[in-house]
């Protein structure tokens, strides 16, 4: 490959060197997750005052839009490592995108559970064939259909490749996702939060919703690193590296 | 008691805010838990394969030193077996 990657990336590329790395990253990560998430329940649930229109129900606003913000960057994250795969033939590119799915599509359906839960008293209705709740729902299915070809095939980096592909075509519903409250006119609430500018919400309600976002990007972190070690386990299975992981651990 | 009881009820809400908690930790719980299920399986896999193969390749040593002291230098059916090359299907 090109001299301008340097060679640490080379070397972490390598299943023996990522399975070493992310097992050292991984409880941190798992860490930070939770205090994150425990600091955001505290805030949201406890300290953060009622919604003078919506009461309490906007409490599930704490899950609901970290969830559905996730749902969306997690595809991104499998859109690029889909492409590397393809491109570059990186086991390990493969590897991350394929164990992304899973946990995508966990994020997309507490999205729209949460979300369901949310608009039956609001609206007044469980579910509407509105443009942010269809496409979001689209998502769902764009990630059931990635993990689903993976595993069709018998080869499985035949599988991971036609899935990479699967999952690169279906990049296009991210933004439709993302605008879609602009574009057209929907039931759907517009952003609350402005990355660039004075978002539609108080500081008692911001900084926990912050917290709990900060809290599900490294839950994904933990959950994809402990998910991406087992997948190369199971890869590698051959390997003298894996069989020392065997052994050592035919006690447990 | 009565913060508690007001707190739970979630100003009349509670029937949508507890369960859309609960989504989110059960969904959550069960993507932990199942790699770590994935991970024993392919690890207890594996020993047993290992396993298979070390008593394969003990058998056809075996046979082929008991060949041997019966005059027979011959290798013997079990012999491709032996080397190993078949090892990971």
């Amino acid at each position: 490959m090109s001299s301008w990657i340097p060679l640490w990336l080379h070397k972490l590329g390598s299943p023996p060197t990522f399975y070493r790395f992310a097992g050292t990253l991984r409880p941190w990560a798992m860490a930070l997750a939770l205090l994150f998430g425990a600091i955001a329940l505290y805030g949201g649930l406890l300290l953060a005052p009622a919604d003078y229109q919506q009461g309490d129900a906007y409490r599930i606003i704490f899950i609901h839009v970290p969830s559905a913000w996730m749902s969306m960057f997690i595809y991104a994250v499998m859109g690029v490592a889909a492409f590397i795969a393809l491109v570059w033939r990186i086991k390990l590119a493969e590897v991350v995108a394929m164990e992304s799915a899973p946990i995508g599509a966990a994020f997309t359906f507490i999205t729209l559970v949460t979300g369901s839960l949310w608009g039956k008293p609001m609206w007044g209705t469980w579910w509407t064939w509105d443009a942010r709740l269809t496409s979001e729902l689209v998502l769902l299915f764009l990630y059931l259909g990635v993990i689903g070809l993976y595993h069709a095939f018998e080869d499985r980096r035949q599988g991971a490749r036609a899935a990479a592909f699967l999952a690169i075509i279906g990049i296009i519903n991210v933004p439709i996702v993302h605008f879609s409250v602009n574009w057209w006119n929907t039931l759907h609430q517009g952003s609350t939060i402005n990355l660039f500018g004075q978002s539609k919400i108080s500081w008692d309600m911001l900084w926990p919703l912050l917290c709990m976002v900060l809290a599900t990007k490294f839950y994904y972190v933990a959950s994809l690193f402990r998910r991406v070690r087992t997948d190369l386990l199971a890869l590698e299975g051959g390997k003298d590296w894996v069989r020392r992981i065997a052994e050592s651990e035919a006690g447990r | 008691m009565n913060t508690l009881h007001t707190f739970f009820a979630m100003g009349g809400y509670a029937a949508y805010v507890w369960p859309a908690y609960a989504v989110f930790f059960i969904v959550l719980i069960a993507d932990t838990i199942a790699p770590s299920v994935r991970r024993r399986r392919v690890l207890r896999e594996l020993r047993a394969r290992l396993a298979r193969q070390t008593v394969r390749q003990e058998r056809a040593r075996q046979d082929q030193a008991r060949d041997r002291a019966n005059g027979n230098p011959l290798p013997t059916h079990r012999l491709p077996e032996s080397d190993g090359s078949r090892s990971c299907p």
